[in-house]
């Protein structure tokens, strides 16, 4: 019995049963309640979900607890037992709940402490997804530390993983030069297409904004921008193959028409392409807190004469500064975990240089290359992916965090 | 006194207010500048990759004449003049011994059909640079147009196959159906998840530690690069917990994580507009919490609920960086059959095409993206349509 | 005071923090039957937050704690084996500003008896809703149009709507909170001749920053001030021989 079969006989024959569960206990409910003189304290439905629920939980108990077994590689329960036992536990579960169909039980009290638990592991869903980013890329981490020093990781100037593989194999040693994975060069190539994307993101960004909350009327703001979002709508492979395809070739050309030399895979082709990918996010933010800025203010400054752009340079820019720094924040660290426009535009050769026109790698690229090929998992060089994950998990952390202290303050004073 | 007032605020302009005046100019145009360059970046990336796609919509096709012989069966060449087996699609010539197996009745018999023309043969006729067709098969060509016998129809087959090594054949259905697999199950874990995540923090939490450590991990959780969540995806949900590599569930279940902030977020703010008489009243009345949830707040909440849902799912469809460290970018030529099987989407399909080298395959590439977009800002168009519906005061 | 009366609710010293803040410093009062006790105060007396807590209301606020017994009929609201969700069948509540659900007329007076399980849908809902719209004397604006939405109604109309929807369970009880102060003065002349029907099948609470609406509609007054119950009697008495220099001080019209 697979795994995909087994799936359908649980629920195949679960989902009938809980039926079955509701309309029998609620059926019973209210002929009790009919021949009872009094009302019932909870309605006859919520005797039905009482069914229901412990119809339902000691099945799903059991099959969750065989899934773990079964995960962990500790035990692996027959799909037959599973169903049998879920089955059994199931209908004591069902026998259990009508023994309580009395005229002041609190079925309803009981049903919404089910459900509110039931909201409350929702909850918990988005904590346990941080928790598994933060294992998955720590535990493969350490294991990649275990094999290249973190400091050689960190400062190191060579990116050469090539024979990493055969120290996999076990045919390390003499004869075979040592893999390198110094980091350095692939954060630097990170760090200058971040920069390039800034330069085109924020200037624009932040003027279009300005002009958005500012100058243009209601109704060209409305037009305005949707326009503008449609730019954040644009899935970033499609920037990828445009970067790729067009930008690139364009630059060459033109680098060449000025007597420059240009790679194909030159950091500023997808530089320029998620600089215009970060515009939308970088206006709205900062729509946002010009926004917030009362009006009071603008007011107060118009009245002693000052012309607009004064106002909004000296009063409403200051004003909402440290909201538009939270907005740099979260688009640096966007620029930074952008994967696909650098994937497909940027180089594969790890290479320290302060030349935009020269190719360059990224973090990103280098997590996609080394997770893509037909390496072993087990190798150094798969391993690497998870230990650069972990430098850029940490880094947007890090720039979350700022930028959410900053927006804080921001918002005590004007919010 | 009247003169003199009018004096004042008519005289002169002061040099130093023309400065100040120029200056405010200036910064008005900085504004219309970077809206218009934002703008005119979009006007030419959308003429680009349309410019790109057009010629992928339609298709060369050629006349030939096809013998079907007992030889065929173990050498489909022989089926049609020698001179032609470079011109024709080459997917078709391989169907020739199959079809013939079919039906044996066809052997001894000819007939002159219209094919699909090899994929260098196309971008030849095209006029494309790079389309790779040599000389003395230009030639055939050539002469085969002055004969009448090439034509170009619409490319049905785009629509209609699935990934292919040969360009002329190579399609978007299966991808397409790959997407839908794949959204189903984002949209089946992370709505019901992210509304229920909602729900308990805008109407059951109390304000304690566990209710900011979710909030502020909410909000942390919607800045982390999608590319973690594929790690995520490969190092839990394929290596722990053993979800086949690139199926249609792993990849759901990665972007079911990735959405999940943004829908809870979507959802908690609708939530929060929905006024608090509504719960008062319904309160009033001896409704439990669960009740009034159930009763009145949800559905006041729904059309903000679905907005927010649609973007979130949306923004699923176009990633494409956690797909491909779960597998899904490997070729993969037919439509899943299940959740479990092997498949592509849409963006990872895109991304596979533009690193073929053939020319065939970059327009196949900017017609896969026309595709793609025209869904995704379709949704998006609808989700705003929504929104504006919805909007109104209690 | 009459001893005849049949005493509905009594409280008695009631206390209630907003966290560390004491709002409310030991309350005693007696809410007779069938009859309309008005509560009076300046702003931020604990008037309506006393109202509030009469149906447990407050319990929705995390912070708010509560000491002292409140006994409806005896029995005491705030004991734990209470449910709070039946509480409210019997001690109904309607609110400043009126808030018929965003639903047909029809379902707004329907919701609760469905929940509640008080009658089942079909004729005998029909005859609940109509008789319920007509104790709030509403049922000829609306009975031509019941499918429409509640929100629709003018502003005196939804209140006697959301009184029709209280009335409706049948508590026992009916709370007021500053029922008039969003009406205009015709709409506010329909509540209070409604309150003045209603009184003769329910024990009505009221709140009211209008001395001359609790002057006109109650039976009894309570003069809250500064989280203390300062003065409660007969309103007559109350309005004609306060016994407090504040209490004078505020129906005069010296603060207020």
């Amino acid at each position: 019995m697979t795994t995909a079969d087994l799936f359908l006989w649980f629920f195949g024959g679960l989902i009938p049963l809980a039926g079955f569960a509701y309309w029998l206990a609620q059926s019973k409910a209210i002929a009790a309640e009919s021949a009872h003189t009094a009302r019932f304290h909870s309605r006859p439905s919520f005797f039905g979900w009482y069914s229901l629920i412990w119809l339902a939980l000691p099945a799903m108990a059991v099959a969750l607890l065989c899934s773990i077994l079964q995960m962990f590689h500790i035990y692996q329960i027959p799909g037959p037992i599973l169903l049998a036992t879920a089955l059994i536990l199931g209908m004591a579960g069902l026998w259990f709940s009508l023994t309580h169909m009395q005229a002041d039980f609190r079925a309803r009290q009981a049903v919404e402490k089910v459900m509110r638990s039931l909201l409350l592991t929702a909850a918990t869903i988005s904590i346990l997804t941080t928790i598994g980013i933060v294992l998955s890329v720590v535990f493969e981490s350490i294991r990649f530390f275990q094999v290249i020093p973190i400091w050689d990781f960190i400062t190191g100037t060579k990116w050469q993983p090539d024979t990493a593989f055969l120290i996999g194999a076990g045919r390390g040693g003499e004869g075979v030069a040592p893999p390198l994975f110094g980091s350095l060069p692939i954060f630097a190539g990170t760090f200058m297409i971040t920069l390039i994307a800034m330069l085109v993101a924020v200037p624009i960004g932040l003027f279009a904004a300005i002009y958005m909350s500012e100058y243009a009327s209601h109704n060209n703001r409305g037009r305005l921008k949707p326009l503008l979002e449609i730019l954040a709508g644009i899935p970033t492979v499609v920037y990828g193959f445009f970067a790729a395809i067009t930008v690139s070739p364009f630059i060459v050309n033109v680098a060449h028409a000025m007597g420059l030399e240009a790679d194909y895979t030159n950091a500023l082709a997808p530089g320029l392409i998620m600089g215009v990918m970060i515009i939308p996010f970088m206006s709205s933010l900062s729509d946002d807190v010009i926004r917030a800025v009362p009006q009071e203010l603008r007011d107060g400054a118009l009245a002693l004469g000052t012309t607009k752009a004064e106002t909004i340079r000296h009063i409403v820019l200051p004003a909402a500064f440290p909201g538009i720094v939270s907005a740099f924040l979260l688009a640096v660290s966007r620029a930074i975990g952008e994967t696909m426009i650098v994937v497909m535009a940027a180089g594969l050769r790890p290479n320290l240089t302060a030349n935009p026109l020269e190719g360059m790698t990224t973090v990103t690229v280098k997590i996609v290359e080394a997770l893509t090929g037909d390496q072993e998992f087990d190798s150094a060089f798969t391993l690497s992916a998870f230990a650069l994950g972990l430098v850029l998990l940490t880094l947007t952390l890090i720039l979350n965090i700022i930028s959410a202290m900053v927006v804080r303050k921001f918002r005590q004073r004007y919010a | 006194m009247h003169n003199k007032a009018d004096n004042f605020l008519h005289q002169g302009v002061h040099p130093r207010k023309r400065k100040r005046e120029r200056a405010d100019a200036r910064f008005h145009f900085y504004g219309l500048a970077a809206v218009s360059l934002a703008l005119g970046f979009l006007v030419i990336f959308f003429i680009d990759i349309i410019g790109q796609a057009l010629p992928a919509f339609h298709l060369t096709e050629v006349l030939v004449k096809v013998h079907y012989t007992e030889a065929v069966k173990s050498n489909y060449n022989k089926a049609i003049d020698h001179k032609l087996s470079r011109i024709v699609g080459r997917s078709w010539l391989r169907s020739l011994p199959m079809k013939i197996e079919a039906n044996p009745a066809l052997i001894g018999t000819e007939e002159e059909l219209w094919i699909a023309a090899d994929s260098r043969v196309d971008q030849y006729l095209k006029g494309h640079d790079g389309h790779g067709l040599k000389n003395k098969y230009r030639k055939i060509v050539d002469k085969m147009q002055q004969q009448g016998k090439v034509r170009d129809v619409f490319n049905w087959a785009f629509f209609q196959s699935g990934d292919s090594k040969l360009p002329e054949s190579a399609g978007i259905l299966a991808a397409a159906i790959g997407s839908l697999f794949t959204l189903l199950i984002t949209m089946l874990v992370a709505v019901p998840i992210g509304v229920m995540t909602a729900i308990y923090l805008e109407e059951f939490a109390t304000d304690n530690t566990f209710t900011r450590l979710v909030e502020v991990n909410i909000n942390n959780l919607a800045a982390i690069p999608s590319i973690l969540y594929g790690l995520l995806g490969l190092a839990i949900f394929i290596n722990f917990m053993g979800v086949p590599r690139s199926s249609a569930l792993a990849g759901g279940l990665t972007l079911a994580l990735m959405t999940l902030p943004l829908i809870i977020i979507a959802t908690r703010a609708a939530l929060r507009a929905v006024p608090e008489s509504i719960r008062e009243a319904a309160f009033g009345l001896g409704a439990s919490s669960l009740q009034v949830a159930w009763h009145h707040v949800l559905p006041l909440a729904m059309p903000g609920i679905l907005t927010g849902s649609i973007i979130g799912l949306a923004q699923a469809m176009g990633e494409t960086a956690p797909l491909i460290i779960v597998g899904m970018m490997a070729y993969i030529p037919d439509a899943p059959g299940s959740i479990l099987e092997a498949t592509t989407v849409l963006p990872a399909q895109i991304y596979t095409w533009s690193t073929e080298s053939m020319r065939g395959y970059s327009e196949r590439t900017a017609a896969g993206i026309m595709v793609l977009l025209t869904v995704l800002l379709s949704l998006n168009a609808l989700a705003v349509k929504l929104r504006n519906r919805s909007e109104k005061n209690w | 005071m009459d001893t005849e009366m049949q005493t509905k609710m009594k409280i008695r010293d009631l206390k209630l923090w907003y966290g560390d803040f004491e709002a409310l410093h030991g309350i005693n009062l007696d809410v007779y039957s069938d009859k309309v006790t008005a509560f009076i105060g300046p702003s931020g007396c604990g008037k309506s937050t006393f109202l509030r807590c009469m149906n447990r209301m407050n319990d929705r606020i995390a912070s708010c704690r509560i000491e002292g017994q409140m006994l409806l009929e005896g029995s005491d609201i705030y004991a734990p084996e209470v449910d709070v969700v039946q509480l409210r069948t019997h001690v109904g509540m309607v609110f400043q500003k009126p808030n018929p659900f965003p639903k047909s007329i029809y379902e707004n007076v329907a919701y609760a008896p469905r929940i509640h399980g008080l009658v089942t849908d079909g004729p005998d809902m029909d005859e609940l809703v109509e008789t319920s719209l007509k104790k709030a004397s509403i049922w000829n604006e609306v009975k031509d149009k019941l499918q429409q939405p509640g929100t629709a109604l003018s502003g005196g109309q939804q209140q006697r709507l959301c009184i029709a929807r209280t009335i409706a369970v049948q508590p026992d009880v009916i709370l007021m909170d500053e029922p008039c102060s969003a009406l205009d003065p015709i709409a506010t002349a329909k509540i209070e001749e409604l309150m003045d029907e209603l009184k003769n099948d329910y024990t009505i609470v009221i709140v009211t920053h209008n001395m001359q609406q609790a002057a006109r509609v109650s039976d009894y007054t309570a003069y809250f001030y500064l989280g203390d119950l300062m003065e409660f009697g007969e309103t007559q008495q109350i309005f004609t021989a306060p016994t407090h220099q504040k209490t004078e001080d505020y129906i005069t019209g010296r603060f207020g």
